[in-house]
């Protein structure tokens, strides 16, 4: 927890902070459109006994009394997926069509890409890639289970992801859901933070921003890029949308959510970022009983 | 190469050729052929399957895409894997079968939630069944209506279950 401690000129009610931090995740599910209707889901759990609760600020997540959403019949069957509430945020905020070419740039174990292909009716294409060929196979895992068919799935670097295999130029939206350090998912995973060090930020935020900066480039002028981190570190947030903002054609973008957050930081550590990133939001374990979480919206220019 | 026969290769996809006669390498099924084979075998409706295209990667594995792309395309996966052909009984994936199976209309068997749960865990299990012996799309009642569980095999008055062992769930 003493790592947490440098944030706390950027957190109102610190101690309430630390105290979320300190406690277990509620048990929160997705519920799979593309194989059943949030109702008969809904349905299926009341036929097993199993409580759950709506989340105000999405039709498709639920809380569930039961700390192994695994073994119910709604899961067998692929009709509800466990993710973490805030892990569902990004893909709502990049809100793609159906039709439309969509990247998941780190998309391993593919939460985010199967949550991509049932907001698009799993029509149109999602190029699901990762560089770690072992997660992979979690992910291709997932999407079967989950009944989508509009995923190809490849294993590059995403920094410098090659397009060669697809006959398009460009996408039209991308998901840069980012590989962090976790500061975040303290509560899901308590020791996270046991091997935190400065030069891993550090060395991590240089992926991140070659990852985001390949990510504008392949998406199209006018398409959307959502950026996020499940970090609170700012060297792995607002500073690599800086860096963006400064190397790439794009500006950053309002959004809303109907969860509780405040705006990206504009200075840290006696760096200055740009004041847009205030239109960034950060989402903290106190406010919304979740994980930690960070999220940028970002429109492609020419 | 050009003087070659094409054969499969099984670092890439193949979209399948339309129909038997656009055959090119040797043993692959055509879109026909297998858009043919669940109409017969589950009667689910050929029309369920217009707007997806179809591709083999490693021998007789078929994959269902939603959409299409430009073939061959070397890539770690595309869609879902669908149907293992190339061998005398074509075997359907577990996965195709909760993903479709609910337009089948014939060698459908519902099981007892009992019955459905020794499924889930992989295991074969009695069966009183008259109709054909092979694949049968079991389901279960769920929620209002039957749900495909997946792919069974019927032999010698036994229904095995190959759900893959992740899939396995002991309900």
């Amino acid at each position: 927890m003493e790592t947490l401690e440098r944030y706390e000129p950027l957190i109102e009610d610190f101690d309430a902070f630390l105290d979320a931090c300190g406690r277990s995740l509620p048990s929160v599910v997705r519920v799979n459109t593309i194989k059943a209707t949030v109702e008969r889901a809904k349905r299926a759990l009341d036929e097993q006994g199993v409580g759950w609760t709506d989340r105000e600020w999405s039709d498709t997540v639920l809380e569930l009394d039961t700390t192994n959403p695994g073994s119910t019949w709604a899961s067998f069957h692929g009709w509800i997926h466990g993710q973490e509430e805030v892990s569902a945020i990004p893909t709502e905020i990049l809100d793609p069509e159906p039709g439309e070419k969509v990247w998941d740039a780190c998309a391993a174990p593919g939460s985010k890409t199967t949550q991509l292909a049932a907001l698009m009716d799993d029509e149109g294409l999602v190029v699901a890639n990762d560089n770690n060929l072992g997660r992979l196979s979690a992910l291709r895992f997932n999407t079967e289970r989950l009944g989508v068919t509009n995923t190809a799935v490849t294993n590059q670097d995403a920094r410098n992801f090659s397009l060669k295999p697809f006959d398009f130029p460009a996408f039209d939206r991308a998901l840069v859901d980012v590989p962090c350090s976790c500061e975040g998912t303290i509560r899901k995973n308590p020791t996270t933070l046991d091997e935190w060090t400065m030069s891993h930020v550090r060395s991590v935020a240089g992926v991140q921003k070659g990852i985001l900066r390949r990510a504008i480039q392949a998406t199209r002028e006018g398409g959307t890029v959502v950026y996020s981190t499940c970090t609170f570190a700012p060297e792995e947030n607002e500073a690599v949308v800086d860096h963006a903002l400064a190397a790439e054609d794009c500006r950053l973008v309002e959004f809303d959510v109907g969860l509780d957050s405040r705006p990206g930081v504009t200075e840290w550590d006696g760096d200055e970022y740009d004041e847009s990133l205030a239109k960034a939001k950060r989402f903290y374990p106190h406010h919304n009983d979740t994980g930690g979480f960070f999220c940028a919206k970002l429109e492609v220019e020419a | 190469m050009s003087h070659e026969t094409p054969t499969n290769d099984g670092q890439r996809f193949d979209r399948l050729p339309e129909t038997p006669a656009d055959r090119e390498v040797e043993g692959r099924a055509s879109r026909q052929e297998v858009v043919e084979w669940w109409d017969q075998r589950f009667g689910i409706p050929p029309e369920t399957f217009e707007g997806y295209s179809f591709w083999e990667k490693g021998k007789g594995k078929i994959w269902i895409l939603r959409g299409d792309l430009g073939s061959p395309i070397r890539i770690e996966a595309l869609g879902m894997a669908f149907l293992r052909t190339r061998q005398e009984h074509w075997k359907p994936t577990t996965n195709a079968v909760q993903r479709f199976g609910r337009r089948a209309s014939k060698n459908v068997v519902e099981l007892t939630r009992e019955q459905a749960r020794t499924f889930a865990r992989g295991e074969t299990q009695e069966l009183d069944w008259d109709g054909d012996w092979g694949y049968l799309v079991a389901t279960h009642e769920l929620a209002g209506e039957a749900e495909p569980l997946g792919v069974g095999l019927f032999v010698h008055g036994e229904l095995q279950s190959p759900v893959p062992k992740g899939r396995q769930r002991d309900l």
